[in-house]
């Protein structure tokens, strides 16, 4: 069992307010899933520059010099705004993949969450309200984000383990259910060559979207394609630069909520996580059908 | 009417407050404000009582119920009205997955859509839903009605026993031994019956009947090879 929350804004005005919608869900979410917790949010990006978020277990040691150490490397200005154990690097977008390359000799205990122009990803062990905390989510803004509340089936409980996962750019995918090809799955897309960090299972579901939209699939089609080559129970919230997309396996078991107003679209594993929403009372509100995508974009 | 505010009552209060009420109670009426999808509300009540829940609930509403009349204003999460033994649950929006799960008496109505697996495993429980059904609904059902005045989807009475299946509108397709089979005056007055007591504007001459084809009750030596 897992919880899932996420948010895709239509009206800008509750930009402002995202991270703490989002927070609120998350946190109603935690009997569904106490031991990890997890956000991904799209905020504000700069012309030509890419956000990297990073984790690491020794953030005091690993971060002090950590934006001088690799701007030399890159010869490029390099930013980093820490929040706990995590920190957002903005670079030049063109030194993204360089970026990434350089820190795995720089710093090898550092873990990169995400990539991109606008997506930072937050995850940690622990309950959703203290997770969320440690990061201040509720401060954030921005114009959609995914959060999930980890109940762990397929892997460890750690922070690696935690969701969402990102395995492209300003990409993010979150779970609720477990997938039983995944280990095929991920050897079939490690020779594709797609990035796969974990053995958890969740990942492999991310990567095979990354795979299907670098061979030029829309993010609907992509997910789409869940439903013919992931066997296993999913309900999979996933989110692109400026979409939002949400499918359920055939047989969905794994319980989901969506709301739409003028203001938002949102969904939740139980409906329990939109009734603070602003107009929730007027929504539609809706269980999304088996093996149908749904998705949304800017 | 006795009122529970569930925005400043605890929903244990709730429940044991119900379900403390005996046959002779004068409170007779009750009405549950902000549900605000909480599980399990009215659970296990036995008494004649009507009750009232303003709003949409979470899992397992109306569970297990014997006597109640608990009508729900909004739409229900998962396994509203589970394993039912008699009286009524009213839901005038719709219900999340295996509604009415393992019921053995009573009538739940279900006004909008019921999703997957609705009547799964029931035992006499008599559901109305005035919308339509998900896949799987009526799996392995063994006794008691399962009207639908839309359509069904995937699979509908798999590995049905001997439960009533009535469909107005079209059926996806039907699950592992589950057949269509003839409407007999006898099943119209049922079906005529159950349509009026659930509210349910439709004609009985215009649904088809499914049931069980009994093939899978007895080991048939010719599918030995199949295990």
């Amino acid at each position: 069992m897992c919880g899932i929350v996420g948010l895709f804004l239509k009206d800008r005005s509750l930009e402002p307010q995202l991270g703490a919608m989002l927070t609120d869900m998350l946190v109603t979410m935690t009997d569904r899933g106490p031991d990890s917790a997890g956000i991904a949010i799209y905020g504000s990006g700069q012309a030509g520059q890419a956000k990297l978020t990073v984790q690491s277990d020794n953030a005091d040691a690993d971060f002090a010099t950590l934006a001088d150490d690799l701007g030399q490397i890159l010869g490029a200005t390099v930013a980093l705004r820490r929040a706990d154990t995590h920190a957002v690097l903005t670079l030049p977008a063109a030194q993204a993949q360089a970026a990434r390359d350089a820190l795995a000799t720089l710093r090898p205990g550092l873990r990169i969450m995400s990539d991109g122009h606008s997506i930072e990803i937050y995850k940690e062990v622990g309950l959703p309200r203290d997770v969320a905390a440690r990061f201040d989510v509720a401060s954030m803004s921005g114009s959609h984000g995914i959060g999930h509340t980890r109940m762990a089936t397929e892997s460890a409980v750690t922070t690696q383990g935690a969701h969402p996962f990102s395995t492209g750019a300003d990409q993010c995918l979150v779970h609720n259910g477990s997938l039983s090809n995944h280990n095929n799955l991920r050897r079939t897309l490690k020779r594709a060559g797609v990035r796969i960090d974990s053995q958890n299972d969740t990942e492999v579901g991310a990567a095979y979207v990354t795979w299907k939209m670098q061979q030029g699939a829309t993010l609907g089609e992509a997910l789409e394609g869940t439903l013919d080559d992931l066997d296993g129970f999913f309900t999979f919230v996933v989110g692109t630069k400026d979409g939002f997309g949400v499918v359920r396996d055939p047989i969905a078991c794994k319980p989901a909520v969506m709301a739409e107003t003028d203001q938002y679209v949102a969904f939740g594993s139980e409906y329990r996580a939109l009734v603070n929403l602003p107009g929730i009372d007027a929504a539609r509100v809706w269980e999304p059908e088996p093996a149908t995508v749904y998705f949304w974009s800017h | 009417m006795q009122t529970i505010d569930l925005a400043t009552q605890p929903l244990r209060e709730l429940n044991s407050t119900l379900q403390a009420q005996s046959a002779q109670t004068n409170a007779t009426a009750w009405e549950v404000l902000n549900p605000r999808g909480a599980h399990a509300i009215a659970v296990g009540l036995d008494a004649p009582i009507d009750v009232t829940v303003r709003g949409v609930t979470g899992y397992y509403c109306a569970g297990m119920n014997k006597q109640a009349h608990i009508h729900v204003t909004g739409s229900v999460g998962p396994g509203v009205a589970e394993n039912m033994m008699s009286g009524t649950v009213i839901i005038d929006g719709d219900a999340s997955q295996y509604a009415g799960a393992t019921g053995r008496g009573g009538l739940l109505v279900i006004k909008g859509n019921a999703s997957s697996r609705c009547g799964i495993s029931m035992k006499g429980i008599d559901i109305v839903v005035h919308g339509n059904v998900g896949h799987m609904s009526a799996f392995m059902a063994q006794a008691g009605n399962l009207v639908v005045c839309g359509d069904a989807g995937d699979a509908l009475g798999d590995s049905i026993y001997e439960a009533r299946l009535f469909v107005r509108g079209s059926v996806k397709s039907l699950g592992a031994d589950c057949v269509e089979k003839e409407m007999r005056p006898e099943h119209l007055e049922i079906l005529r019956d159950l349509l009026e007591r659930a509210g349910a504007d439709a004609r009985p001459e215009d649904f088809r009947r499914y049931g069980s084809a009994r093939k899978l009750y007895n080991f048939d030596v010719d599918n030995a090879a199949a295990y």
